[in-house]
Parts: C-alpha cells; structure tokens; sequence
C-alpha cells in the first residue's frame, strides 16, 4: 500500500505546486492589471484614507483640509465656507470623484506627485503615513467673501487679476455649492446631495468665470478700440456718430443703445464713441479695420486660445466666423458668435492695466510639502505684448472717461477706476431675452492693483431693463473698493 | 519524495528500539513545544501588526484572544504529551499556527467590518470571540478523541455504523425542510437551531472516510480482481463497481440536493484516492474521473447554478458586479497584495465577500502578499505531508487508509478552496480547514487532527510487548504487503 500512497503524495504536491504557480501568476503577473483595474475600488479607498494636502489662501487661510475621523475613510475632507470658495477649491468625493483644484492638483494633493518624491522616500524608510502636499493659491480670502457676498441674488461671477503677475486675487460664482457635503462619507448624504445640484436649473456647480463663455458685448470694444490704436488712430479719431445704421447688403438697424446720438449725429471721437459705448461707431470701425486685424487683437488678449489652464481648464473664448460683413459688424460690437469667459474678460482688462503686456493667468502661488514649507513658487510668466504701453495708457485714459460716463451705483472716491460696461444681448429672441451685464474695470487707474471682470447672468434682478452699468457696476466697484479698502 | 525521510527517522527507528527494550524512542513532544512557542510567537506577532496597522488600541479583547490562544496551545500540548506521546511533533505546531493565524485574520476582518454600513442598519457582530469558543470546543472533543480512541483500529470495528452515520449527515440537509435547513448562499448545507448552526457535512466527511478505510480493509481482495484488460488497463469487473457507483451516486446528489459543488468534489476525490491506495490499481482513478466527468458535464447540462460557476470560472469579468463579484473582488485583493501583500490589517478585506470563510485565503493574499499565501500553502503541505509519513510508517491497512484519506482530505479540500479562490479551478465554496470561520469545520478538523495523531503514535511508539524475532524485514509495512498481495 505504501506505493499507491506515495503517489498520492506526489498527487498532493503537484496540487500544492498548481496552486502555487497560479498564486504567482495572479500576483505578480497579473497584479498590475487586477490593481489597477477601474472596478478595484481598492486603489481610490487607498487614497481616500491617505492625509490630503490642504488648499490654503494667499494669506494662509484654509480653504480644504482633512479632519481625522472614526470611519474606514480614515480622513474626511473638509471646506472651510465652502460656498465661497468652491468654484476654486473643487470638491472631492468618494463616488463623484474630484472637481476644480482637487482634480487639477490632485496628484500633488494625494502625495503621488514626483515633486513629493524625496519625501515619500523619506516616509518610506522612516514608516511614517505618506501625506499629501498643499497647495497655497493666490486667492485673496477676503477679496473673494466680498465678490461671494456681492454677487448674492444674482446669478454671476466676479474674476479680479493682479495685473503685474496674473495671479487670480478672486473667482467667485454664484449660486453656488456645499462641497462639504459631496465629500461626505455618508453615501447617501453625497448621492442626495449630487443629484440635488445636478438638478439644479441655475447650474450651482458651474464655475462661470471659466466654465461658461458669453457674448462679451459692448466690452468687447475694449479690443476693437485696442485694435485701431495700433493702427495709428487716437482717442480724437473721428468715427461714427450716427444712432442707427442698417447692416450692409441688409435691411436689418444696427442702432445705438436707446437710439442715442454720438458727437453730432454724424460723426464722434473715438473717446466720446468708448464713453458711450456706440454700437454704431464700433461696428463701421470693426468692419474698417476688417476680421484679420480684430482677430489678431483679440488673440493679443487671449481670446482664442485653445488649452488656457489655470491649471483649471478654462473653455477656450472665440470670436466665431466674420465671413459677411455684417458679421464683422456685429462682432465688433461683441454680439454675434463672440464668446468670452469672465476670466478672459479680466485678462483683458489686466493686460491693459499691465501697459499692454499680458501676464498668464494663475491661481496656484506656492506648492507646499506636507509640512507646509515651500517647494516651489509660481513665477509671474508674460505671455504676450498685447499693445503698446502709450497705446495702452491710451486705452486706460478712454475707460476712464468712459467709467465716468457710467451710472450705477456704488462709486468709489478717492479712487480713479478705468472701466467699460457691457449689456450683452442673447438668446434666440433677443427682445424679450433678459440682457446680459457686463464690467471690466481696473483700479486704480494711474498704479492699477486689481483687475476684475463680473457678469450677472440675464440682467440679475434688473430683467430687460438690465445694464452693464446698472446691474454689474456696483458690484464691480464694491468688490474693487473692498480689496484697496482693504491694504 | 518522503521515502527517505521515513527510513531516516520513522520506521526503522521504532523497530529497531523495539528489539531492545530500556532504550525508548525519543517522543520527540520537546521538538513539538518549541515549534509550538514559535507558533505562537508568530500568531502574537501577527495580531500586533493588525492592531497596530488599524490602529487600535492594545484592548483587553486583545488580551483575552492571545491568552485564550495560548492556554488551547498548552491543553492541547498536554493532552498530546498523555495520550499520544509518540505522535508526529510537526502536525501540532502546523495547526497550531493555522488555527491562530485564521483566528487572527477573522478578528482583522471584523475590524475592518465594524466600520461597514451593513443593509437594514445591522451591526456587525464580531466573530472572533465566538471562533475562539469554538475553538475552546474543538480542542476539547480534540482531548476527548485522543483520550477515548486509544487505538485507533478500534475504529474499523464501527465502520458500518459511521458509514451510515455519515451517510445521514451528509443527506440531512438537503432533504429536511428548509426551516431547520436553510439554504444559506444558495447552498442548504446547514442545519440551523436557533442561533446555533452545523454543518452536518464536516462531519460526515471523517465518518465516510472511516466507513471506505474500513470497508476497502475487509473487502479489498474483491477490488483486486482484474476483469478484462483495456488499453494498458486492468478495468475492475462490472459487478465489483457498486461501491464506486455508490460514492458517485452520492457525490452527484449533494450537488442536486445542497447545490454544494465543493463538498461533491471533495467527497468524491477522497474516495477515488482511498479505492486506489486500498487497490494499488490506477484503474479505479481513471474509471472514477471519466465518471465524475460524465457527471459533472450533465451536471453543467442541467442546473444553471452549475453553469454561472463554470462561466465565472472562464470569464468573471463578464458580469463583475453580479455573479461574477466575489471572484473578480477575489483577484482584486489577491492582485493588489501582489509579492509581499498590503500588509496586515493594511489590506481592504471589507470589499471580499464571505472574506472570513471561503475567502480567507483571499485576504490571506492580499495582506500577506504571495509570499504570505505560499506560506500558508506550504504549512498546509506539511501538515498533509506529516499525515501521509504517518500513513506510510503505520503498520496496519486500516491505519493506512485511514491516516491517507485524512492527509489528502485536508490537501484536496486545500486545493479545492484556493483554487477556487484564485480561478484555477471554478469556485465552489468550501472552507480553509482550521483558517476560516465556522464551528462545524474546526470541530471535525480538530476531530481529524486527533485521529491522525493516534495513528502517528501508534506509528512511532515502541511495541508495547515486544517480542523476540528472529528476522525483522527492514521496512515492516513491506512485509505486510507483500503477504497479502494476491499472486
């Protein structure tokens, strides 16, 4: 018997070496794929119990950090006013995944990031927890209360930019989200929480500065203005006056903002034409100047540019196609198929603040290591000449003249604020489509500190009766005044 | 394979002692105790790493699991030392560090459980404390086994009525009523008394084996007989198959009566291999393959559970999150352990379904990595290994069978689980002896253990009266075969 049982010993040890050779094959061949699998929830529960760097203001404020908690998620994320600041902070959930900063950072946020190499090295020999990097931003916390706090009623945004650097001082968007409650570690309270503002009409998760591009209208000028600058022509040029001309080739009126007259009905300064914001004037000097010398302007600015990130993906902002001429004309008056995003609106207005050179736009100012000590600084980093700096101060002279000759409330003394409205038509029947209200402004005009762009979304309360100057002006000047208030 | 180590130190060893008495084999029971201490030592290690990985504090639990762990060690250690002195020293320690070790994963699960939100707002309640009671309980019949059965070829003697015995275990609970026998993950393999559940079926497994060890003794002449000669084969004569047909018979009804694909196998192997060590004729394991095949095939043709278990065996990845789920969180784990594991209580046991019963071995992979899995396999094959030496030394038939039935029971059942576990084979959802959850598995494994040790320490103690030979063959089980076999 003892034969049969030794090959009943080899039978078992060959099972033995199957399971082995399987195990190895599942373990180590495999293991990456099985790993690294989407369905292996492993991976993102790894993360989600990982200390997550914090995201703090410009002065240091937190804005995201983790509270250590009794659940398997060993870290819950959490928002220090979260509404405020959550179209820059993003959100960061177990079943939604990440939104704004969290998503664009993540990788520094979760500690995976090369940048963090040394240290998880360290970590490694020294059996420490590895933890995330933070992220310092460039946001003002205050600045961006006071655009939260003005924009509340609308729906909007407001951007502000240092002209010299780029950095974003504010990007407020309203209404806006609890991103506390997506990062719940309750499923439910999440799911509930989702759906709710995914639900939402008034889109509370949008980030208007970047994620929505609107018809720029009469701000739009600034680039039509900056475009026959550099073409040798002053703020005394005469343009335009008329109240209405008709499209060319076409029986549709162009005319001016409650049929108004520029200069003497016939002709008016440039100056007086941005003062006034004739739509007329502009749109017989867009069609002088012709689509190729708009576009290259506009490009100047920004508008146009595919990939902007900040590192937040902005939707890029367009001037459509000008093949007609009564599309040049349309476009010169920022209607059309103009597009524009808040952000690059205020990019505008900084590079003209900025002497005409534009910076890029950026909210990360300092990327930290764990322990909060600096790694590695943002630069200010100048993208492109977009005027000449007399032209530019041209420029500045034109919307100072033309902040004066704006009403709204809310005017700042003391302070010198360049400026341009805008009242932007949309929708299919643009009659009874409540307006868009625009404002780029910068202040102060003679040593600009903030540049700032705000849009409230179909005239806020205002409806049709809505301005640039009515509607978005005051908030504009508050937000200004509340950041040199502030210094 | 294990011939040398036998003529080394086992057979020859206690004939040679028993030709001169007052010179007493070593019983070896120190060996035992120190492998016992590092057992131990290495169950101790491993819960602090889990306490220390999840981050608990030292509790008197902790306290309680680790010296109820220890006084089991030190009963059994002395129970052994009394009643089976001679016994294999290797066998103990191995399930010793099994045992622990599976008491220690189930108390790491539960930690990981504790945290999850379980359907209908249920607590988890852990089951540690209860392994270790039934542990207490095992160890207990375990004493009582050894101190009763003082020979374990009385046993041979009650072979019919185990037979039976097992018999009714085994069909128990496929045909009572679903009240007292519930089907519980689609398997009606248990019977339920309040809070108290068994599985007959563990049970049955020993009392079978003890029938077929006893039958085959008596009956094996009849088995030996060729009938006619096919193809290199000595085929069994048609009416001599009844026993076989019988076994299969069973085997195919545990599968349609329980739905238990695992304990089929099992059964089924366990008498395939006792009918040819009884036989020495590779005749009857050809003849029981091509039935279980045959079986298995019309099995597969007719019962769609059989079907979903083959199909997630060839694709899981089909339907992941529905029949496929628990193979593909299985290789999920297993490959996210990778070579060296997550690390104890570092892995995710909470996404492996059953994690503390069928699955153990899958945590085992994840957080001990493959090492820590071959590691667990290798103990497995020692212990099956010291069983089969046991059976190979063993001078009567009946201990023979018995001690290589028992050995490949637990390596097949072994093979069996983490096969399934790892997709070498279909899943069929068995148990890892002395590893998972389950008072009927370590009862009757505890139960098997006995029975092993008394037929090892019949094995190795001296004769009790020796008697003066002339001539003593120089491997006495030979001796033995070589009479019987028929010329």
């Amino acid at each position: 018997m003892n034969t049969p049982l030794r090959r009943v010993g080899l039978a078992m040890m060959a099972m033995m070496l199957l399971l082995l050779g399987n195990a190895t094959y599942v373990q180590v061949i495999k293991a990456d794929d099985y790993r690294k699998d989407p369905l292996n929830r492993r991976v993102v529960l790894d993360q989600y119990s990982r200390e997550r760097g914090q995201i703090i203001a410009a002065d240091g404020t937190p804005l995201a950090s983790v509270q250590r908690v009794d659940d398997r998620l060993k870290y819950l994320r959490t928002y220090a006013n979260g509404p405020v600041f959550a179209p820059v902070t993003g959100y960061f959930s177990t079943l939604y995944g990440a939104g704004g900063m969290e998503r664009a950072e993540d990788d520094l946020l979760n500690g995976s990031d090369d940048r963090l190499f040394a240290r998880r090295v360290s970590d490694l020999i020294t059996g420490r927890d590895p933890k995330g990097g933070s992220l310092q931003l460039t946001i003002d916390a205050k600045l961006q209360q006071a655009a939260f706090d003005r924009l509340q009623g609308v729906t909007g945004t407001v951007v502000a930019i240092r002209p010299q650097t780029g950095e974003i001082l504010a990007m407020a968007s309203t209404p806006s989200y609890d991103p506390n409650v997506l990062a719940s570690h309750d499923v439910d309270t999440q799911e509930e929480a989702w759906t709710g503002y995914d639900a939402d009409k008034s889109k509370p998760m949008l980030n208007r500065a970047i994620h929505e591009n609107y018809p720029p209208g009469s701000t739009f000028k600034l680039v039509v203005t900056a475009a026959a600058l550099a073409e040798g022509k002053n703020k005394d040029t005469q343009v335009d006056g008329r109240p209405v001309i008709t499209l060319p080739g076409t029986d549709t009126p162009l005319p001016n903002f409650n049929d108004t007259i520029c200069g003497n009905g016939v002709t008016a300064s440039l100056q007086e034409a941005l003062a006034k914001s004739c739509n007329t004037a502009f749109a017989v000097l867009a069609a002088e100047l012709g689509a190729d010398k708009l576009r290259d302007q506009a490009a100047k600015f920004g508008i146009g540019e595919p990939d902007l990130a900040i590192p937040l993906s902005v939707v890029p902002s367009t001037l459509g196609p000008m093949s007609e001429k009564p599309a040049i004309y349309q476009t010169g008056i920022g209607q059309k198929d103009v597009r524009v995003t808040p952000l690059v609106n205020a990019v505008m207005a900084a590079t003209i603040a900025n002497g005409g050179v534009r910076m890029q736009p950026h909210l990360v100012g300092k990327i930290l290591a764990p322990d909060l000590q600096a790694i590695s600084e943002t630069k200010p980093d100048e993208v492109d000449e977009a005027m000449e700096p007399d032209e530019a101060k041209a420029l500045r002279d034109m919307m100072i003249a033309s902040e004066n000759n704006t009403g709204g409330g809310g005017k700042l003394s003391g302070v010198t604020i360049a400026s341009k409205t805008g009242t932007a038509e949309h929708g299919d029947d643009v009659k009874s489509t409540n307006p868009h209200a625009w404002y780029v402004a910068f202040a102060p005009a003679e040593k600009p500190e903030i540049a700032i762009a705000v849009i409230v979304e179909n005239g806020g309360q205002q409806g049709l009766s809505a301005t640039g100057g009515r509607v978005a002006a005051p908030i504009g000047r508050a937000v200004i005044g509340a950041y040199l208030g502030g210094r | 394979m294990g011939s040398p180590v036998t003529g080394a130190e086992g057979t020859p060893l206690a004939a040679a002692s028993s030709t001169s008495p007052g010179l007493r084999p070593p019983t070896r029971r120190s060996t035992e105790l120190f492998m016992l201490a590092f057992a131990a030592t290495l169950v101790t290690g491993a819960l602090i790493l889990v306490e220390a990985n999840q981050e608990q504090e030292l509790s008197l639990q902790i306290l309680w699991l680790g010296l109820a762990y220890l006084g089991l060690l030190t009963v059994a250690h002395l129970a052994v030392r009394k009643w089976a002195p001679y016994a294999d020293p290797v066998i103990m320690p191995c399930v010793a560090l099994l045992n622990g070790l599976g008491l220690v994963m189930i108390h790491r699960i539960d930690l990981a459980m504790a945290d999850v939100k379980l359907p209908g707002n249920q607590v988890w309640s852990p089951a540690a404390p209860k392994q270790v009671l039934w542990t207490a309980i095992a160890l207990a019949l375990f004493c009582i086994v050894l101190k009763v059965l003082s020979d374990h070829r009385t046993l041979a003697r009650y072979g019919y009525t185990a037979g039976l015995l097992g018999l009714v275990a085994l069909v128990l609970p496929g045909v009572l009523p679903s009240f007292i026998a519930p089907e519980i993950n689609g398997a009606k393999i248990w019977l339920s008394f309040g809070a108290f559940s068994i599985q007959p079926g563990e049970f049955a497994k020993i009392l079978l084996m003890v029938f077929f060890a006893a039958f085959l003794v008596s009956k094996r002449d009849l088995f030996t007989i060729a009938g006619r000669r096919v193809v290199g084969l000595d085929l069994p004569r048609a009416r001599d198959l009844g026993p076989l047909i019988a076994a299969w018979a069973v085997g195919v009804s545990i599968m349609v009566l329980q739905k238990d694909l695992g304990s089929s196998l099992l059964f089924f192997g366990i008498v395939l291999v006792l009918l040819y060590v009884a036989t020495e004729r590779a005749a009857w394991v050809v003849l029981g393959v091509m039935m279980f095949c045959v079986g298995a095939v019309v099995a597969w043709k007719l019962f769609g559970h059989v079907q979903i278990r083959v199909q997630n065996w060839l694709d899981p990845f089909a339907d992941p999150t529905g029949t496929g789920y628990q193979i593909v969180q299985s290789l999920f784990g297993l490959g996210t352990g990778g070579l060296f594991g997550a690390g104890l209580g570092g892995g995710r046991p909470d996404q492996i379904p059953e994690a503390n019963t069928d699955f153990i071995t899958a945590v085992i992979g994840e957080e001990l990595g493959f090492v820590g899995l071959a590691a667990v396999l290798l103990i497995y094959t020692v212990f099956a290994m010291r069983g089969l030496r046991t059976a190979l030394s063993v001078r009567d038939t009946f201990g023979k069978l018995l001690g290589g039935g028992l050995a490949f029971a637990v390596a097949f059942q072994i093979f069996i689980v983490v096969g399934g576990v790892t997709k070498l084979i279909p899943m069929t959802g068995i148990t890892a002896p002395f590893l998972s959850k389950g008072g009927s598995s370590l009862l009757a494994n505890y139960i098997l253990v006995a029975l092993l040790l008394r037929i090892s320490d019949a094995a190795r103690a001296p004769k009790t009266t020796p008697k003066p030979r002339p001539q003593q063959p120089a491997i006495a089980d030979q001796f033995t075969v070589m009479v019987e076999r028929p010329k």
